[in-house]
C-alpha cells in the first residue's frame, strides 16, 4: 500500500497526542506545574495537527463534516466522531490545569478512556480491511494502542524532568510500554511474513482449476490509481534495514536514554534535553514503523497485476 | 446510509462475463468510458491525456492472463497453456465491504436491485472504499476528487427514452463477441441465471466473503491441436465426396 505522508503524520502525531493526553488524564503529572500546563497544550496541538493532516489527502475536504454520519458501520466515521467527543474532556482537563492548576478526576479519567477508544478506532480503519491481510488482525489495534501509550509516557517523561512529576515512575512506565509495543510489533511483523496469501491469482480469476495463473498483459501500460495506491512495493533488503532503524530509533534509543535518566534522577535542563532527544528518536522510529506498515502491506488487487 | 440492506435484495442485477468467448478487444472498456463520461456523475477524467504518462479513471478494465496447466508449457511453444482475457468491473457484491467502510454515506447498495453506487455529492474522496474492495473495482477521479465505479449503467437500464434493445449496460451492448450478459441473478429462471447454472458460473475470490453478484463463466476445455487435426480437410483426399462434388471429382479425374 502507498505510504501517504499525510496519513503517516496523522497516525503518528495523533497517537503521540492521545498518548500524552491519556497520561495527563491519569493524574501522573502535577497539574499546577508549568511543565504540565505545557504538556496539555502540546497534547492538544499534536492531536489537532494530526487530524488536520488526515484531511490533507481528501479529494473534497470541504465536505469532511459528512464523515461524522456513518458511525453505525464505518470505523473511519467512528474515528471522526470519537476524536471530536474526546476533545471535550481533554479541553476541560487542559483548562483546569492551565487556568486553575487543578486536576479534575472525572474529565481526566474520561479523557484517558476516550483517547484509547479513539486510537482503537483509528487502528480498526486498517484492521477491518480483509483485502489487506497484513492489517487484518487483532494485533493491529494492540500495536497502535501500545505505541500511543509508549509515546505518551515518553513525552510525559520529558515534562516530568521539566518539573512536572515523578522522574522515576514515568520514565520506567515509558520503558515498560516501549518494550511491550515493540515486542507486539515484532509479533505482528512475524505474522505478516508467515502469511499464506488468502487470495491468489488463481482464486482472483477463478482459473485455478485449469492451471497456474500468471499475468500476461496489464489492462493499461502506464500506472493508474490502483497501481499507485495499492501497488507500492519496497525492496526486501531496504525493508529489513528500515525495520532495524525503526526498532533502534523508536525503541532502543529512548529506552536506554530514559533508563539512564531515571537512574540518575533529578530535574533540570540536561535531563530535559536528553529526554527530548529520546522523544524525538521515538517519534522518528515510529514514523519509519508506520511507513513500513503501509509500504509492506499487500492488497489483494495485486493478484490481478502480477505483484 | 452505508449499512447494507438488511434483507437480501429482491432483485440482484448484475453481469455474467464469459471468459470463453471474450476476445480481449477492449471494446467494452472504451464504450464504458464513453457512456459514463457523459452520464451519471462527473466526467471520467484523464490526467496528462495526450502525454507520455497518461492515466485516468475507468470503470472496466481487461486484463489478460496466461494459464499453464500442470506440466504444460508456456504459450508460443505449442503447449497446453492458454491465454484468457479477463474483463473486470464492479461485481455489485451482496456483502460489499466498500459500502460499510464509507464514512459519509456516499457509497450505498440499493435495496431494490442491489446496485452499488456512489453519491458523488456526498463523497469526500477519502479512498477507503477502494482499499476495502478486494477486486480493485473502484478508481478515484483525480479531477473531481470523488470515487468512481461501475454504475451498471443505471442511466441506461431503466431509461425509457432508449429503444428496448439499448436498455442494457453499454459494455453488454457493445461486446462484439457477446461475452457480457446482463440480467437479474436473483431470479433463478432468468436467462443469466440459466447460463450460470449451465456453464458453471463462478465467484471471484469467494474467500473474501463479499458474495459477488456478477458471475464469470469459465473457459470451455481446450482441445489440443493434435486432437483437432483429423477434422481438418486434407487437400489430397476426395474420398466420401457426394453429389455434385462426386461428379466433379470423377469428371476432373477423367480429363
Ligand atoms: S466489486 Fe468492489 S466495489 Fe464492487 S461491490 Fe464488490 S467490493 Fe464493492
Ligand atoms: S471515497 Fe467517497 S465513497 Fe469512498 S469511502 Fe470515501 S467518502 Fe465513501
Ligand atoms: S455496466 Fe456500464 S458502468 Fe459497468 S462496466 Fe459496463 S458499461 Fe461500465
Amino acid at each position: 500500500m502507498h505510504p501517504a505522508f499525510s496519513i503517516i503524520i496523522f497516525t503518528t502525531l495523533s497517537g503521540l497526542g492521545y498518548g500524552l493526553a491519556g497520561v495527563l488524564g491519569l493524574d501522573l503529572l502535577d497539574p499546577a506545574a508549568t511543565a504540565t500546563k505545557c504538556a496539555h497544550a502540546l497534547a492538544l496541538a499534536l492531536i489537532s495537527v494530526g487530524l488536520l493532516s488526515s484531511a490533507g489527502h481528501l479529494g473534497n475536504p470541504q465536505r469532511a463534516w459528512r464523515a461524522f454520519s456513518q458511525w453505525r458501520s464505518s470505523w473511519l466515521s467512528r474515528e471522526g466522531v470519537m476524536s471530536i467527543i474526546t476533545f471535550v474532556p481533554l479541553l476541560v482537563s487542559a483548562w483546569a490545569s492551565i487556568a486553575e492548576g487543578r486536576y479534575l478526576a472525572l474529565p481526566g479519567f474520561l479523557g484517558a478512556v476516550l483517547c484509547a477508544v479513539t486510537v482503537y478506532c483509528t487502528s480498526m480503519i486498517y484492521a477491518s480491511l480483509k483485502s489487506v491481510q497484513a492489517w487484518h488482525t487483532p494485533l493491529t489495534p494492540v500495536c497502535y494502542l501500545l505505541f500511543a501509550a509508549a509515546g505518551g509516557f515518553v513525552l510525559a517523561s520529558v515534562f516530568a524532568f521539566a518539573g512536572g512529576g515523578n522522574t522515576r515512575v514515568l520514565p520506567l512506565l515509558a520503558i515498560v510500554f516501549l518494550v511491550a509495543a515493540w515486542a507486539t510489533k515484532l509479533r505482528w511483523r512475524k505474522r505478516m511474513k508467515d502469511l499464506v496469501p488468502l487470495s491468489t491469482p488463481e482464486s482472483a480469476t477463478g482459473l485455478g482449476n485449469i492451471g497456474r495463473v500468471r499475468l500476461f498483459e496489464r489492462p493499461h501500460v502506464t500506472e493508474n490509481y490502483l497501481t499507485r495506491e495499492m501497488g507500492f512495493k519496497v525492496a526486501r533488503k531496504h525493508a529489513e534495514k528500515l525495520w532495524r532503524i525503526a526498532l533502534v530509533a523508536g525503541g532502543v534509543v529512548p529506552a536506554v536514554l530514559l533508563l539512564a535518566l531515571a537512574a540518575l534522577g533529578g530535574q533540570g535542563t540536561l535531563p530535559v534535553t536528553i529526554a527530548s532527544l529520546a522523544a524525538l528518536a521515538h517519534w522518528a522510529g515510529v514514523f519509519v514503523e508506520r511507513w513500513l506498515f503501509f509500504a509492506e502491506a499487500r492488497h489483494s488487487v495485486m493478484n490481478y497485476y502480477g505483484g | 446510509m452505508t449499512s447494507l440492506p438488511s434483507l437480501p435484495t429482491p432483485k440482484k442485477l448484475g453481469l455474467v462475463i464469459d471468459l470463453d468467448t471474450c476476445v480481449g478487444c477492449h471494446a467494452c472498456v472504451v464504450s464504458c468510458k464513453e457512456w459514463n463520461t457523459g452520464g451519471y456523475g462527473s466526467a471520467l477524467s484523464d490526467q496528462d491525456p495526450y502525454g507520455a504518462d497518461v492515466s485516468g479513471a475507468w470503470l472496466n478494465r481487461v486484463h489478460s492472463f496466461e494459464v499453464v496447466p500442470e506440466g504444460g508449457e508456456v504459450v508460443g511453444e505449442a503447449g497446453q497453456a492458454r491465454i484468457v482475457h479477463f474483463p473486470k468491473s464492479c461485481l455489485h457484491c451482496e456483502d460489499a465491504p466498500c459500502v460499510t467502510v464509507c464514512p459519509t454515506g456516499a457509497s450505498y447498495k440499493r435495496s431494490a436491485d442491489g446496485i452499488v453506487l456512489v453519491d458523488e455529492d456526498k463523497c469526500i474522496g477519502c479512498g477507503l472504499c477502494a482499499w476495502a474492495c478486494p477486486y480493485g473495482a473502484r478508481e478515484m477521479d483525480l479531477a473531481a476528487g470523488v470515487m468512481k465505479k461501475c454504475t451498471l449503467c443505471i442511466d441506461r437500464i431503466y431509461n425509457e427514452t432508449l429503444e428496448e434493445v439499448d436498455r442494457v449496460p453499454s459494455c453488454v451492448r457493445t461486446c462484439p463477441a457477446n461475452a457480457r450478459h446482463f440480467g437479474d441473478l436473483g431470479d433463478p429462471n432468468s436467462a443469466v441465471s440459466i447460463l450460470v447454472a449451465e456453464r458453471g458460473g463462478m465467484d471471484l475470490m469467494p474467500e473474501q466473503g463479499t458474495k459477488p453478484v456478477n458471475k464469470y463463466l469459465p473457459p470451455r476445455p481446450r482441445k489440443s491441436l493434435a486432437e483437432s487435426a483429423h477434422t481438418l480437410p486434407l487437400a489430397e483426399n476426395t474420398e466420401g465426396a457426394k453429389g455434385f462434388f462426386a461428379w466433379l471429382d470423377g469428371m476432373l479425374d477423367r480429363i
